[in-house]
């Protein structure tokens, strides 16, 4: 992991000082160099959803929502844009006719498996989605991981870690009955979580209440 | 030859000197050569290979005329496990099948008498025998280049390896080729990855090689997750050499000096062969420091593997070396650009790694003129299922799936109708009876929405319920993904609901949209590329097998009964004779019934394990197990159309 980070900042200072200037949804925004797409669409005011982004952390890429559509010496493909580095003249497109496609049906399947978050909210309203078809989970865990990322990269901790695989990967404290060992209590992956779920789970009652769409 | 004579090899010369001597040393020898690959040890291969060397003791002590004349050698894999243990005798090629260890003093007595022991050999349809390994139906229609040697050298010994060529395509390369014109000549080759994508081989290698940094890796792919694939443990098990040699090749070609071995904890064998050969390379300074006075410096090491299907994934698999778990990675900048540690990174597969020795040997367009013109060079299958003859085969591409299974594979097992072939493990899909002339390769795969994969293929006839196997198949993602993102992890988890449904008779006309709308989304939204082809299967299926779904949702009937919930064990009251059999048969006390009485079975105790039937005397034949709505049947092609099948 640390080696990743490293090649980022390596990738980073290679192109440093130097700006790019890209097409999102047809409007021209500039981009610092090292910028992913995502951000360089958030500094020029375009909103892209994302649920497992954070700028303190490295771009994991497991909520999906924000994809978007790129097109590249005439082929497109669809990316992540929190992970995808800002190119130079790259068309960028959040919202076309395939991203909808796509993540509409992504955020059918949030809705089963999440529906209290806003941005989730926000997204079935826009697309016009009052029901899921999909077997309702109400997991309230997403699985974005932010807590796991932001214990291990910003506080340096790892007290908190993933278990298990596929269908039954979980959240849990490391190793789960001393965790105290390594926590240090600062209760900010509480905050950061974007379900509400892991304070809830530790007792702290927080849980957002509604899910009308 | 004394190992002190030949240590530390020096060049091209050196090894054709040492083959031709390990040669002439063999001259007019008889060679008993044993499968001791994983199939034919659960034979019990082994024991037939020590009572052989006891019988030949024995000969060999009574001073038998030509008994120290014989030779014997244990192999790797044949390919034709399902006969082991296999026993070939060269250099006649007499071919024994299922041998035991009791035939071992036939088996010595008539080699010594250059005889052969007829009640071993083959026998076709009409009883005849075949004698000669080459003449037998599974071999016959197959061309072995990576395999061929599997069946002729000891993978133990390094001699046996330089003994038919092995490491002078390393030599040459070393010596005559610049790592660009090796390259060339890879890129020429147009051989394509055989790990699953069919990623052309050289320019993954150009990337690497031109890829910024002076610290470079080169990994082989031996996570084979597959279920009921084989053939890259048979590889290392059989012939770890080629392997080796194809990497370091490689190595030298894009300038990497360290390399790794990721081997599934599962292939204790192939570990224990391939890290036997790294030791006996690295003595005779075919591995290390300045190989064969090249000024070439690499070295390798094996790493055991604990994960799941998704660690075979080129970044969850680099990740697991780091020592991280085994998930994949967002990877923007390709791992040949940026891979283990960061830095620019060659991952092939086994076999890919096994055909460049043959290349650089035989030049690329020599490697060209078999297989097709976008898919080069031969592909081995594991071909298991409903098959005759199973196994692992050796095609060259664009051999056409008809002939795998029926020139090869002997047909449908019973007599049975072909149904569908499974290709290409768990990211692949099914492939119909109309498409059986379809030739076998990357391209023509693809495009009937199935893959290569890395060579599996499952042979389904008209007992197989294909919303079984894509169920199956989904539950195997389900668990062996990593469940890092949403659409992967919900989307299976959602697929598994529906099939679940559908399975249990609860399906609903909209549950085919669903699985659509689902497919759409694992395709486009998955961060890795399991995901992305896991929706494979279910496409497939619902593309060529409709009728199937629309049996199971619409009239609760499973065709091929085989969906438990779906099917119904009836007895007759007019055949039943009240004998009592079946009712003391019933695990779960299902069956009522007096003597003499006609028996019943209550649908609701019944968990449908079908003993009753098999108890059931013939002369009776009074239990019947059916599946459905009656109109089905009849209904059937009808419905289909109306319902805008
Ligand atoms: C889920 C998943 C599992 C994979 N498993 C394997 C495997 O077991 N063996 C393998 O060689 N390649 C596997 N691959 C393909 C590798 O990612 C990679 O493409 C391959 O090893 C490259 O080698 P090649 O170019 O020689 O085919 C897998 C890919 C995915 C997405
Ligand atoms: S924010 Fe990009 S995948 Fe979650
Ligand atoms: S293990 Fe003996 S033929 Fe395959």
């Amino acid at each position: 992991m640390e080696s990743t980070i490293k090649h980022e900042e390596s990738a980073k200072s290679a192109v440093i000082n130097k700006n790019i200037n890209l097409f999102i949804d047809n409007k021209a925004v500039p981009a610092g160099s090292g910028d992913t797409l995502l951000l360089a669409a958030r500094k020029a005011g375009i909103h892209i959803p994302a649920l497992c982004y954070h700028e303190k952390i490295k771009p994991h890429g497991a909520c999906r929502l924000c994809i978007v559509e790129i097109v590249k010496k005439g082929k497109s493909r669809i990316v992540a844009s929190c992970a995808y580095p800002a190119e130079e003249g790259l068309q960028v497109f959040t919202e076309s006719l395939k991203i909808t496609e796509i993540r509409k049906h992504l955020v059918e399947l949030y809705m089963a498996l999440f529906p209290y978050n806003e941005e989730i909210k926000a997204l079935a309203k826009k697309y016009g989605l009052k029901e899921t078809r999909y077997h309702k989970e109400n997991n309230y865990c997403i699985l974005c991981g932010l807590c796991v990322r932001y214990c291990a990269e910003v506080k340096k901790e790892n007290a908190i870690g993933f278990i298990g695989r596929g269908t039954s990967k979980k959240v849990a404290f490391i190793p789960d009955s001393s965790y105290f060992k390594y926590c240090v209590n600062c209760m900010e992956c509480m905050d950061i979580c974007p379900t509400g779920v892991f304070p809830s789970n530790y007792g702290i009652e927080r849980l957002p209440q509604t899910s009308d769409f | 030859m004394s190992e002190k004579e030949i240590k530390k090899i020096s060049g091209l010369e050196d090894l054709v000197k040492i083959s031709e001597k390990l040669k002439s040393l063999m001259e007019g020898k008889t060679v008993i050569s044993i499968c001791s690959g994983t199939g034919c040890k659960a034979y019990s291969s082994d024991d037939v290979h020590g009572k052989i060397v006891e019988e030949l003791q024995k000969k060999i002590k009574e001073s038998k005329t030509n008994a120290d004349n014989i030779v014997i050698k244990k192999t790797g894999c044949h390919g034709y496990c399902e006969r082991g243990p296999i026993m070939v005798i060269h250099p006649g090629q007499t071919c024994y099948l299922g041998v035991k260890p009791e035939d071992a003093p036939d088996i010595v007595e008539s080699a010594i008498n250059e005889k052969v022991v007829e009640k071993l050999l083959y026998k076709d349809e009409n009883g005849s025998s075949i004698e000669k390994e080459n003449d037998i139906p599974f071999y016959k229609h197959q061309q072995r280049i990576i395999f061929d040697c599997n069946a002729k050298i000891d993978p133990y010994s390094i001699d046996d390896y330089i003994m038919i060529g092995g490491y002078q395509a390393l030599a040459k390369a070393l010596k005559e080729m610049p790592p660009d014109k090796v390259l060339s000549e890879v890129k020429k080759s147009n051989l394509r990855g055989r790990g699953g994508g069919g990623f052309a081989t050289g320019l993954k290698w150009e990337t690497t090689k031109n890829a910024a940094g002076d610290t470079k890796y080169v990994i082989v792919n031996a996570d084979e997750g597959d279920p009921g694939a084989y053939m890259d443990r048979s590889i290392l098990e059989g012939n770890p050499h080629s392997v080796l040699e194809g990497l370091i090749i490689a190595a030298y070609t894009i300038g990497a000096n360290h390399g790794y071995i990721y081997v599934r904890q599962e292939y204790p064998f192939a570990v224990k062969s391939i890290e036997n050969a790294i030791e006996n390379a690295r003595e005779y300074g075919l591995l290390g420091k300045n190989i064969m006075n090249s000024g070439f410096d690499f070295d390798v090491k094996v790493h055991r593997g604990a994960g799941a299907f998704v660690s075979g994934e080129s970044s969850a698999l680099m990740a697991a070396v780091e020592g991280n778990v085994g998930e994949p990675r967002l990877k923007y900048i390709h791992t040949a650009v940026s891979g283990l540690w960061s830095k620019p990174t060659n991952l092939n597969n086994v076999e890919t790694y096994a055909n460049i020795p043959h290349i650089i040997n035989n030049g690329a367009e020599w490697f060209r003129s078999t297989g097709t013109p976008g898919s080069s060079g031969t592909k081995i299958f594991s071909l298991v299922g409903k098959v005759n003859n199973t196994g692992l085969v050796e095609v060259p591409m664009g051999v056409t799936l008809r002939d795998i299974i029926y020139k090869i594979g002997g047909g449908i097992k019973g007599g049975k109708k072909f149904k569908a072939v499974q290709t290409g493990g768990p990211s692949g899909g099914v492939i119909p009876e109309a498409l059986l002339d379809l030739p076998v390769d990357f391209d023509e795969l693809y495009k009937a929405g199935s893959m290569m994969g890395s060579g599996g293929m499952i042979v389904m006839d008209e007992s197989d319920c294909m919303v079984n196997v894509a169920h199956y198949f989904i539950k195997f993602l389900a668990d062996e993904s990593c469940g890092k993102c949403v659409p992967c992890r919900e989307g299976l988890r959602q697929l598994l609901y529906i099939y679940e449904r559908i399975i249990n008779g609860q399906g609903q006309v909209e549950d085919l949209k669903l699985l659509e709308d689902l497919c759409i989304l694992l395709e486009n939204a998955s961060l890795c590329a399991l995901g992305g082809t896991a929706q494979n299967i279910v496409v497939t299926t619902l593309k060529y097998f409709r009728q199937e779904y629309g049996a199971h949702i619409y009239y609760k009937a499973c065709p091929a009964m085989v969906c438990k919930p779906l099917i119904r064990y009836e007895i007759s009251s007019d055949k039943c004779s009240g004998c009592t059999r079946c009712v003391k048969v019933c695990p779960v006390d299902a069956i009522s019934g007096k003597p003499k009485e006609a028996h019943a079975i209550d649908q609701s105790l019944c968990i449908k394990c079908g003993a009753c039937m098999e108890e059931c005397p013939e002369k009776y034949s009074a239990i019947a197990k059916s599946t459905g709505i009656f109109e089905y049947e009849k209904e059937k092609e009808a419905v289909f159309a109306d319902k805008g099948q």
